[in-house]
């Protein structure tokens, strides 16, 4: 049995509006082992960037609220800690990347200088030297040439490559037991982003690092993800290991994600293209939200939200088709 | 491994770092620094003695002019280098403390009102823009009239009205800063949102502030200079530029020099800030530091 390092229980977060509730994560399950990395898939605003920072407690204030459900570290319920607790886990015990790295860096400070700040913020007793070493070394390890040079650069004189591996190594300087990477790639191009995904991953082999990939690009699934929740509308529609994604999809969602990759052995004209809009999510009827788009649509899906049932060991759908 | 990339040695680098500098106004602006510091040991008649026998006293290359009051004399006798030498400390120590004290206040509402947000922000943006809806001259008049004319109340009054437009400006930086993304990183990385508004945001906009503070040194002598012009300033006799130029006023046609001198004073000052600001302008941004 694998290490679970987090799980999240029903979670929700909702954002309180002048025009309405928006229940941007509305129930949310999943679980992440030691070593892993779980990708969260989705369209844009389903939710995949809320659902992280609220796995930090940084949810957009003063509109955003978690409402409800566990997010639990390491056996540890982390929705239960107080502020002060809060602030000494993150950063030591999980850590994010953003997308952007062109402002991800501070400016008027040396790359150097900042990825020693983590370090300093949560390894009081560390000398100065020593700390200057642990830069140097993590500096190496995200293959920054010459970082002794380079690590009293400024920002603007690194490529965007570079940034984002120099947030790499901010990010990991603690040795979090989670990284969260909100699509870290898309800013980059893609020769870069292939190397940003070796690196990243022959970092997470050597500390056993667990990940979760936020992403909306399939290719980077295949690539990196273990596993895969697939978020529709604040909640997840499918989970399950990366084959079984690929080869057996369940969900009508997934499905329909999976027909409009463009395949290389077909020559196509128009790429497969799911109809619709994605549902407002501060007005979600009462059962599927994917209803109004599936190609499946039964009289059932309008009036309750499906259950999660396992189509087998470690894949979970929510779909009435299921129930069938 | 040894890197081939021959970096400028550290001398050079020394060298480099004054290539562009405004000399000339970082001459005159020290020269301001130091008789205001120490001009009183340099001074070669007391400022505020009166000597009837040598009142309009013109420069010394005139033809009625002498030595003994190199740029001249007032209508009273009294040698106007010493005034100016004088003069120089009163500005100076208005302009200094006047800065540092609108300045602090500046910054403080403009992080706690840019950073909080809310009704923190509506509240202290209310207050900013009735300080900066106040005519100066007016409120300094009403308050030399109240408090009596002295340089601690000009020091107050500017101070008073002065911060507002550092509050102003250096919110709207705080907003722009506060939603990048290495703000967003520090909160990740566990960083309180005190240190994410000491550390990340304020160092940010120190050189907006520096710049600013620079531009001011100019504002304040000026409207230092336009409070004691107007007679509510610095009371006499003790020297200051603008009221030495009301002084003068009078006799323009017949002792120019009563005038020029402090007129030039002002000019010149003013002018070195506002040169050096806009040098410090460049320098201080990371992003020109490397431009040769």
């Amino acid at each position: 049995m694998p290490e679970k390092i987090l799980e999240v229980k029903n979670l929700q977060t909702h954002f309180f509006t002048k025009s309405g509730v928006v229940k941007a994560v509305d129930g949310v399950s999943f679980h992440v082992n030691k070593g892993e990395t779980l990708g969260l898939v989705g369209e844009s605003a389903c939710g995949k960037t809320i659902t992280c920072l609220s796995i930090l407690r940084l949810v957009p204030q003063p509109a955003g609220k978690i409402v409800g459900g566990e997010v639990i570290l390491d056996g540890v319920d982390i929705l239960e800690m107080t502020n002060r607790q809060m602030q000494e886990v993150r950063g030591d015990q999980i850590s994010m990347i953003l997308q952007d790295p062109m402002t991800s860096l501070n400016p008027v400070f040396t790359v150097g200088t900042q990825v020693a700040w983590p370090i300093r913020q949560h390894q009081k007793n560390i000398g100065k030297k020593d700390i200057w070493e642990k830069v140097k070394d993590m500096l190496h390890r995200v293959k920054i040439p010459s970082p002794e040079v380079r690590l009293n650069e400024f920002p603007h004189q690194m490529s965007g490559g570079m940034r984002q591996r120099i947030i790499g190594a901010m990010s990991l300087s603690c040795q979090p037991k989670l990284l969260i990477a909100d699509e870290p790639t898309t800013a980059l191009d893609v020769t870069v982003q292939a190397q940003f995904l070796d690196l990243i991953k022959s970092i997470q082999r050597e500390d056993d690092l667990a990940m979760i990939m936020v992403t909306h690009d399939f290719g980077i699934v295949a690539n990196v993800c273990d596993r895969v929740a697939v978020m529709y509308a604040g909640k997840i529609v499918e989970t399950a290991p990366i084959r079984e994604l690929f080869n057996d999809p369940r969900h009508p969602y997934t499905m329909a994600l999976m027909a409009s990759l463009p395949k290389m052995e077909e020559d196509l004209e128009t790429l497969y293209s799911i109809e619709g809009q994605p549902p407002n999510l501060s007005n979600l009827p009462p059962g599927c939200s994917f209803l109004p788009r599936c190609e499946h649509a039964m009289d059932i899906c309008k009036e309750k939200y499906p259950a999660n049932s396992e189509v087998r060991d470690g894949h979970t759908v929510s779909c009435w088709l299921m129930e069938k | 491994m040894t890197n081939s990339i021959s970096l400028p040695s550290k001398f050079n680098q020394f060298l480099l770092a004054f290539k562009g500098v405004p000399a000339i106004s970082i001459a005159i602006l020290v020269t301001f620094v130091f008789f205001g510091l120490f001009g009183s040991f340099f001074l070669p008649y007391d400022p505020t003695e009166m000597d009837l026998m040598s009142a309009e006293k013109p420069p010394f290359w005139m033809t009625e002019g002498s030595t003994a009051h190199i740029l001249g004399a007032d209508e009273m006798g009294r040698d106007v280098l010493a005034r100016l030498i004088g003069g120089a400390s009163v500005s100076l120590q208005v302009s200094l403390v006047v800065i540092l004290l609108a300045g602090s206040v500046g910054i403080t509402i403009a992080l706690l009102s840019g950073f909080i947000g809310g009704k923190v922000d509506a509240v202290l943006m209310m207050v900013t823009d009735i300080f900066m809806s106040m005519p100066y001259l007016l409120i300094a008049m009403v308050l030399a009239a109240v408090l009596g004319p002295s340089k601690n109340n000009i020091i107050l009054i500017l101070a008073l009205l002065g911060w507002a437009g550092y509050a102003r400006i250096l919110r709207s930086e705080v907003l722009r800063l506060k939603d990048q993304d290495f703000v967003k990183l520090a909160e990740v990385a566990g960083c309180s949102k005190f240190r994410i508004m000491t550390r990340e945001i304020l160092p940010n906009i120190v050189n907006t502030l520096i710049i600013m503070a620079t531009l001011q040194v100019g504002t304040v002598i000026i409207a230092e200079s336009s409070i004691s012009f107007l007679g509510l300033g610095v009371p006499p006799p003790e020297p200051a530029w603008g009221s030495m130029v009301a002084d003068g006023r009078d006799f323009l046609t017949s002792s120019w020099w009563i005038c020029l001198w402090p007129g030039l004073a002002i000019l010149f000052t003013v002018l070195s800030c506002n040169l050096l600001g806009d040098w410090l302008r460049l320098r201080l941004d990371p992003k020109f530091r490397q431009i040769q």
